[in-house]
């Protein structure tokens, strides 16, 4: 399980840098070129607060996922202990 | 100012003599009781707005002013996706160095008061574009109360609760947001019942916003004589609360890793499946199917009421075996059961499937003035099963070449397609209830005391602000851009965004959330 979580960090990865780029082209970019001030506010929103937000944080993500972070290292019936 | 902040809520909280917890009965439910009616206060405050919104924006927003509908859309989208994760930032720091229970009272008479301020603030039309600016800041100050108050209610709640019933206890703090829902659509309608529409639409609407200071003067007074959380006042008079808890929350790997783990592993898929269950569901019918608004309203109400009790149940049931494995199995049955129950639903009322029994009225709207030929009608058809279509319909001549188009089409539906309804929308309520249920309990077990506070906050409003906030807008997205295509199922494609961020959710829950740790004293 533990080499699994590994290796999925890689996937996590390369998933956060394709809702990066089709979060800016579908919903960012069309949305801060549209002309309508409703759409800008939204786009700005989107571009400049919520895709760093979820690109980021999976980026993170992965790459802690990637070092083995996430790596179990005593688990018992009643508790467990991540890599410290 | 916070350490200002702190001294004025100390001073005024310690002028009484505070309750003693261990002489009631049972504390518990003193405890329970009075944090989630605030809570429930607080969620009432936010969706009032939402519930009166097109009122608020004939009153402060003016159509075709391109500033007020500027401030509008901030209004609306600010509040709800970026103030709310600032909030818990603000407050979740707050809530680790001076205390819990100071924290979420802050919060609560910050909603309260900006609540009734919003219905006090005259209209556009008489101080101009003060009022739509003075409804924004009090919109944002709403969307940063809401961001503290959440995580202040669950942890004080999760920090008095014994192990084995931690999460039935804190699933009290998860009803609030159905519950708030229901006392909001519950004062609006007894405010419109007291008077004349007009009256309702000209100063009525401000009633509810007033009403929240009253209840939200009561949580104060019940919430003032409770005791800090224990588990909080022996961290602090051992010394050990964090100094920064926001370079230790965000700042330290250690720490910061099982943040990013509660977001993606639990709380963004319990964020889609929340508003999928609640919101998605209710615009679906409305908009999609074109059911009537208020039976829309009375089948969500009686789906919210039969499917609320269950918020306990899976509270309970996570304490009996373990909260990772029905958040996942909610998120499961969820993804598998989406795309079935929409279908059902839209079948449901499409007339296509039914036997039409005749015109039951035609009438003409008004003619346009302008040629006296351009018209709008109203043609309502008659189905075997019940079922009455209104369809809105214009027609305009360009020249000789006759132009008719049908601009609304409206369902009345049957009492046996109602409850069909119903059904599905409470199935989708027991989704909700297994993921929103136990997720309290594991938020707060997830994180040490010391930070607890901000470092459960922050990914609960991330997920249900960022990743719920934003199905609708990429629901509809999907949805029309299918139907611009001609995709027969057009209407199933906005169902992706919700399948597609639980399914990732559950594939990182399943494999990374250990959830054995079932410790808050630490």
């Amino acid at each position: 399980m533990n080499l699994l979580k590994k290796y999925l960090g890689l996937l996590w990865i390369v998933l956060a840098l394709f809702i990066g780029y089709f979060g800016f082209t579908i919903f960012g970019y069309p949305k801060l070129v549209a002309g309508k001030q409703d759409d800008l506010v939204f786009g700005i929103i989107i571009v400049f607060i919520l895709l760093p937000i979820i690109v980021g944080g999976l980026l993170i993500f992965g790459k802690y996922a990637w070092e083995q972070e996430y790596e179990i290292t005593d688990d018992e019936q009643d508790h467990a202990h991540y890599k410290p | 100012m916070l350490d200002i902040l702190g001294q004025i809520i100390k001073t005024t909280t310690h002028k009484r003599p505070s309750v003693n917890m261990s002489k009631k009965k049972n504390p518990l439910v003193g405890v329970i009781g009075a944090s989630s009616v605030g809570t429930m206060i607080e969620w009432y405050d936010f969706y009032i707005f939402g519930s009166l919104a097109t009122i608020i924006s004939t009153k402060f927003f003016p159509a075709g002013n391109p500033t007020a509908a500027f401030l509008s859309t901030l209004a609306t989208f600010a509040a709800g996706f970026v103030v709310r994760p600032f909030g818990a930032l603000f407050f979740g720091r707050l809530g680790d160095l001076i205390g819990r229970k100071y924290t979420f009272m802050v919060t609560l008479l910050l909603m309260g008061g900006a609540t009734f301020l919003i219905g006090c603030i005259p209209s556009y039309e008489t101080i101009g574009f003060m009022a739509p600016l003075l409804v924004l800041l009090l919109r944002l100050l709403q969307g940063l109360a809401l961001g503290g108050e959440y995580g202040g209610a669950a942890t004080y709640v999760a920090e008095h609760s014994p192990p084995e019933k931690r999460g039935f206890m804190t699933a009290w703090i998860q009803t609030t947001a159905t519950a708030g829902l229901f006392i909001s659509l519950l004062v609006i309608m007894g405010t419109r019942g007291l008077m004349s529409t007009e009256d309702f639409n000209d100063w009525g609407w401000r009633v509810p916003f007033w009403v929240s200071i009253l209840m939200v003067l009561v949580s104060y007074l019940i919430r003032k004589n409770m005791e800090e959380s224990p588990v909080f006042a022996k961290v602090k008079s051992s010394g050990k609360t964090s100094t920064n808890p926001l370079k230790e929350s965000f700042g330290n790997k250690l720490n910061f890793k099982f943040v990013l783990l509660a977001l993606f592993g639990a709380v963004m898929g319990q964020g889609v499946i929340w508003y999928t269950g609640q919101f998605y569901a209710m615009s679906f019918m409305e908009k999609t199917m074109g059911v009537e608004k208020m039976q829309v309203d009375n089948l969500m109400f009686i789906a919210l009421i039969l499917g609320t009790p269950f918020f306990l149940f899976f509270g309970w049931l996570s304490d009996k075996v373990g909260r990772k494995w029905i958040m996942m199995a909610g998120m499961l049955i969820a993804i598998l059961a989406y795309r079935p129950i929409y279908e059902k639903m839209y079948q449901t009322t499409n007339v296509a499937h039914k036997t039409e029994t005749g015109v039951v009225a035609a009438a003409d709207g008004k003619k346009n003035n302008k040629n006296g030929i351009d018209s709008i009608y109203t043609l309502k058809k008659q189905y075997a099963d019940g079922t009455v279509l209104s369809q809105v319909t214009t027609v305009s001549y360009n020249g000789n070449i006759k132009k008719e188009a049908v601009v609304k089409t409206t369902v009345s539906i049957n009492q046996s397609d109602k409850w069909t309804l119903i059904w599905l929308v409470f199935i989708q309520v027991i989704f909700v209830t297994m993921v929103y249920g136990p997720i309290a309990a594991f938020l707060v077990e997830l994180f040490p005391t010391r930070i607890r506070y901000t470092s459960m906050s922050l990914p609960y409003h991330i997920g249900n602000g960022v990743f719920g906030g934003l199905l609708p807008a990429v629901a509809t997205y999907l949805a029309s851009n299918a139907q611009k295509t001609g995709n027969p199922q057009w209407y199933l494609q906005g169902l992706w965004y919700p399948i597609a961020v639980a399914g990732i959710c559950l594939v990182i829950g399943v494999i990374y959330i250990n959830g054995k740790d079932k410790q808050v004293d630490d």
